[in-house]
């Protein structure tokens, strides 16, 4: 390349002409292309993290190699560069989220990050002793124990919507939950463990209905569903980078303008300042209020490259692949003797949980991964909800875009083997 | 699959099986939790003392098969012998299973060598290490 003509845009995907050719998809992403203790990679573990395709990568790649700076207070022209492609990824999430304002997008280190922000900036501000916050039994502890924290410090209260035998949310509870105490409900779009898809806007409407708040836990739900922030009434929205097919040490907090105006920094440092003196300092407007430090520049711009990435796939082609898909694995699964599929949503996406008779779920990973098969084993991060539904831990195989029935196959003929290793 | 069978000895998948010293013990003079954070793990050890000796040992709780059949097999092992043996037992043991050099080799009973093969797993140290890591505290002072 030559050097002298660094290009400072980074080049979109071209976008996508046809249908879905699962085959040419899977080209994309070169970590699928492996072997793995001697077998062909079978990645279900989307849901923990997605891989990469090429043009995040090359996204990434190119902004180190020709225009790494850091932003908005430089003057030479890599700065400029970089502060460039920095905003463009502020404006690409926001019309990925459907979003009013590129303001209203704020970039974090993760979703986790983003709910801490919320519970620490708004949270110290709006909530008072017995004011009450609304979780899920769904939660993961990222969306739980942020809670607990401000809890603790303002006297808050946490109540918790339980869930039916199914695993959707138990809906006529929300409505003896919510009461003009509700200062928040806080849930996720899409369960990590079941796979759960929430009713969010029904559950806004109930929210706002009694003047409360509602964050959406999105790290499940955008790397599968379109998002629209505002016609799922969601008052903040929060995903990470890394399982929409971007980088790690991303993530997005989106807020209603008029809430993050009012909201306090949580943070100080460089970058979200107005003026500052020994005595007392002012703070820059959103988003910059929220940025304190140097944010993750690359990783936003890695971000922006996966939304170009997954909106140059048709979303429709995409949903019903993912959807007949998670139906394969469903049936496939519990025609295994001694596998039990937890949870029988009504709306299903991302993930299917299950456990293995007389088998530990590590012990399935363990002898999965000889397969080179790829699966979560644990608890995920959702104790309570592995309580509620009385198990230790569960196998859990989340999938992507580049998922096929041939990595389904391979589950449940690696699901005969670990029968067959235990039971020697 | 050759070395899951070394991960995976029959030994091993017998004690997951049929684990020995799983009960609860009545009166104990001491007793310690395990538990991993990170996948849910979770046990409690008794232990009851004659003297310097272990008289007994028993235990209960959630695990996969490495971790329980370490339980089982570690129970198994340490009754009988004093603290200070168990002491070592529980040295060398930390060694196997995490690839190092035996510093004495003679500390470590035969049938705990089923879990040499974990030290090619590192993501199964903590779970074969969880009972020995409760005895660790109930031998505490």
């Amino acid at each position: 390349m030559n050097s002298m003509a660094a290009p400072a845009i980074v080049p979109a995907a071209p976008p996508r002409s046809g249908r879905f050719d699962l085959e040419l998809v899977r080209r994309d992403f070169p970590a699928l292309d492996q072997l793995v203790n001697g077998h062909p990679l079978v990645y279900l573990d989307s849901g923990a993290t997605a891989q990469k395709p090429l043009a995040v990568i090359e996204a990434l790649t190119g902004f180190l190699t020709r225009d790494n700076a850091n932003v908005h207070r430089g003057v030479h022209t890599l700065s400029q560069r970089a502060t460039e492609l920095y905003d463009k990824a502020r404006e690409r999430t926001r019309r990925f989220l459907g979003a009013a304002e590129a303001d209203e997008v704020i970039f974090t280190a993760g979703t986790t990050a983003a709910i801490n922000l919320v519970a620490q900036s708004w949270g110290r501000r709006f909530l008072s002793p017995g004011d009450e916050i609304l979780l899920t039994e769904l939660e993961h502890h990222s969306n739980i124990v942020p809670w607990q924290l401000i809890r603790d410090f303002t006297g808050a209260v946490i109540k918790v919507i339980p869930i039916n035998g199914a695993g959707d949310l138990d809906l006529a509870s929300l409505d003896r939950l919510l009461s003009r105490r509700t200062r928040l409900v806080a849930l996720t779009h899409v369960s990590n463990v079941l796979g759960t898809v929430n009713p969010i806007r029904q559950i806004a409407d109930r929210a706002h209905a009694v003047g409360a708040l509602v964050l959406v836990d999105g790290a499940q739900s955008a790397p599968h569903l379109p998002i629209d922030v505002r016609a799922l009434g969601a008052d903040f929205f929060i995903f990470s980078g890394h399982k929409l097919y971007g980088p790690t040490g991303v993530g997005v907090l989106y807020g209603r303008r008029e809430l993050l105006d009012r909201m306090p920094p949580w943070q100080g440092g460089g970058g979200m300042i107005g003026r500052v003196s020994f005595q007392e300092s002012t703070f820059a407007p959103v988003p910059n209020r929220f940025e304190a430090g140097t944010p993750p520049i690359a990783e936003a711009i890695g971000l922006a490259a996966a939304m170009d990435y997954l909106e140059s796939i048709p979303a429709a082609d995409l949903i019903s692949h993912e959807a007949s898909l998670l139906r394969y694995a469903e049936r496939r699964l519990a025609e295994v003797s001694g596998v039990r599929v937890l949870g029988r949503p009504g709306e299903r996406v991302g993930v299917v949980s299950f456990t293995v008779d007389d088998t530990h779920p590590h012990d399935v990973g363990t002898i999965l991964d000889h397969q080179g098969i790829a699966v979560r084993t644990g608890h995920h991060c959702a104790q309570p909800l592995m309580h509620r539904l009385d198990v230790p831990s569960t196998v859990r195989a989340s999938f992507g875009l580049y998922n096929r029935v041939a990595d389904v196959d391979a589950l449940v003929d690696g699901l005969g083997k670990v029968r067959q290793v235990m039971s020697a | 699959m050759s070395d899951l069978t070394e991960l995976y000895q029959n030994l091993i998948l017998d004690h997951n099986r049929s684990p020995r010293n799983y009960r609860v013990m009545e009166q104990p003079d001491r007793s310690a939790e395990g538990y991993n954070p990170s996948c849910g793990d979770q046990l409690t050890l008794w232990l009851k003392f004659d003297g310097d000796l272990i008289a007994d040992a028993s235990f209960q709780g959630n695990g996969c098969a490495i971790s329980r059949a370490s339980a089982s097999l570690m129970t198994s092992s340490i009754k009988g012998r004093t603290r200070s043996e168990a002491v070592a037992m529980l040295d060398g043991f930390q060694q196997m299973i995490t690839g190092q050099a035996a510093s004495d080799g003679a500390a470590l009973p035969a049938k705990l060598s089923a879990f040499a093969g974990v030290a090619e797993h590192p993501s199964r140290v903590k779970c074969a290490g969880l009972a020995w890591h409760a005895l660790k505290n109930a031998l505490k002072d």
